[in-house]
């Protein structure tokens, strides 16, 4: 097959590196620095991508200096609950990855159940392996990836998509990277029954729920990204709008603080049009008043009270 | 007789890696890479068989190299062939062309000399029967 890309034969010429020209030179301090910056909370997320980051950077000095390096194995799953930043953070391991050359073009191929499994015998392969090349090189993000798996049907061709991608995740390692995200309990499920799976992804990444205050983080991040602020009395409130959506059903954490936020921009639009005989000035148009929040239906029973909304 | 058709036939066989590389350069370019076998390389016949489709979409070299294993694995006794075809416009065309496999056993072939009216004559390359070729 292939001659693996990256285990090029340097002569063990090099003793002394500079890790953090290297380590800049990897666009890993900036990459780094971003994931901090722009994904608040996640701590052992975070702790575990620069545990993997900083192997990786080890891993390529070593190869230089001529020492022995075994192929890294880098199938990694993602489990967590909705809203979580499963997503986000794959995109950015794929730009990681392929800073230091562990993929060579980077790119990320998203992908669920109805990508990778066909509708009829004989169809699933040719699918599968059409979006296996096409994530060659880069990374294959399988989303809810327990849906390949459906137990009460045992002729279902999911089970043959998992054989294909199975295969390939062994044989060619050095190609691409897969990431399988979902949610954790039924994740666990689905490696209970392809226990193949299990043992070959190397990292297992956790993604606990966020606390209120790194909610309060969030939402702010997402006004500032728009252009807008909170005032203090609507900061307050939002605070209290966090506190009681948690405990309300289908809360899907950074998601539905992202719902919420745009609602409450409709809901500040909606306020300045309704009084059209005033002149807006630029904090009118980007404060947010606590009565934009108050107006939500999570204050008046729930989000399910007037019928289920995420 | 080593067969002789595309690109690089003139040289050793490709290895892996070249093939790889070559690879690469068509998707670089954005061009569709094919896998074509057939038992029949006579020069003619320009009409090979396709392994699959038209790989247009791939980033990377090694969803190509995926498959010829597989079309080798198949085919290994065929003469295999990839090609890089450009749809940009005013091309339209296959752009590169080569070997990558060939059976055991190549195939012979011979020119036929056919006298006609007056002193002319014709050519016909045509193929030795593999009973012949093993010499």
């Amino acid at each position: 097959m292939l001659d693996v890309p990256h285990a090029k034969t340097t002569e063990p010429g090099e003793t002394n590196f500079d890790l953090r020209k290297e380590a800049e030179e990897a666009g890993i301090t900036g990459t780094l620095h971003q994931l901090e910056q722009e994904l608040i909370g996640l701590k052992p997320v975070k702790d575990r991508v620069r545990q993997i980051a900083s192997l990786l950077l080890i891993e390529r000095i070593r190869q230089r200096a001529g020492l022995a390096s075994a192929p890294t194995t880098l199938h990694m799953s993602f489990t967590g609950n909705p809203g979580t930043g499963k997503t986000t953070v794959a995109l950015r391991m794929a730009k990681i990855l392929h800073g230091l050359g562990f993929v060579r073009r980077g790119q990320v191929i998203s992908v669920t159940r109805d990508d990778l499994v066909g509708q009829y015998i004989g169809h699933t392969a040719p699918k599968t392996k059409e979006i296996l090349k096409k994530a060659m090189g880069g990374v294959l993000f399988i989303d809810e990836a327990y849906y390949l798996h459906r137990p009460d049907n045992e002729r279902d061709y999911g089970q043959e998509a998992i054989e294909i991608l199975l295969q390939v995740m062994e044989n060619q390692r050095e190609d691409l990277v897969v990431i399988l995200a979902g949610y954790g309990e039924r994740m666990t499920k689905f490696f209970a029954s392809n226990p193949g799976f299990r043992s070959r992804i190397a990292h297992h990444i956790e993604f606990p729920d966020y606390a209120e205050a790194e909610l309060l983080v969030i939402a702010e991040l997402m006004l500032k990204e728009r252009g807008y602020r909170f005032s203090a009395a609507a900061r307050e409130a939002f605070e209290r709008y966090i506190a009681l959506r948690r405990t309300q059903p289908f809360f899907s954490n950074a998601r539905s603080i992202r719902n919420a936020v745009d609602r409450i921009r409709l809901r500040q639009a909606d306020r300045l049009v309704s009084d059209l005989d005033r002149i807006l000035d630029v904090v009118d148009l980007e404060t947010i008043d606590p009565m934009d929040v108050l107006a939500s239906r999570v204050f008046s029973g729930g989000a399910d009270a007037g019928g289920a909304k995420p | 007789m080593k067969l002789t058709q595309g690109c690089f036939s003139f040289l050793p066989d490709l290895t892996d890696d070249q093939i790889t590389k070559q690879v690469q350069y068509c998707l670089t370019n954005g061009w569709a890479v094919n896998i074509e076998f057939t038992d029949d390389p006579h020069p003619r016949n320009t009409y090979w068989e396709m392994w699959g489709l038209p790989m247009f979409d791939l980033q990377d070299a090694a969803g190509v190299m995926m498959e010829l294993a597989e079309c080798r694995r198949v085919y290994g006794d065929r003469y295999i062939r990839l090609s890089g075809f450009d749809s940009s416009h005013g091309w339209e065309s296959v752009r590169i062309s080569f070997l990558v496999n060939r059976p055991p056993q190549e195939a012979e072939f011979e020119l036929v000399r056919q006298e006609v009216g007056g002193r002319a004559i014709r050519y016909t390359t045509a193929r030795r029967p593999a009973a012949h070729a093993s010499t």
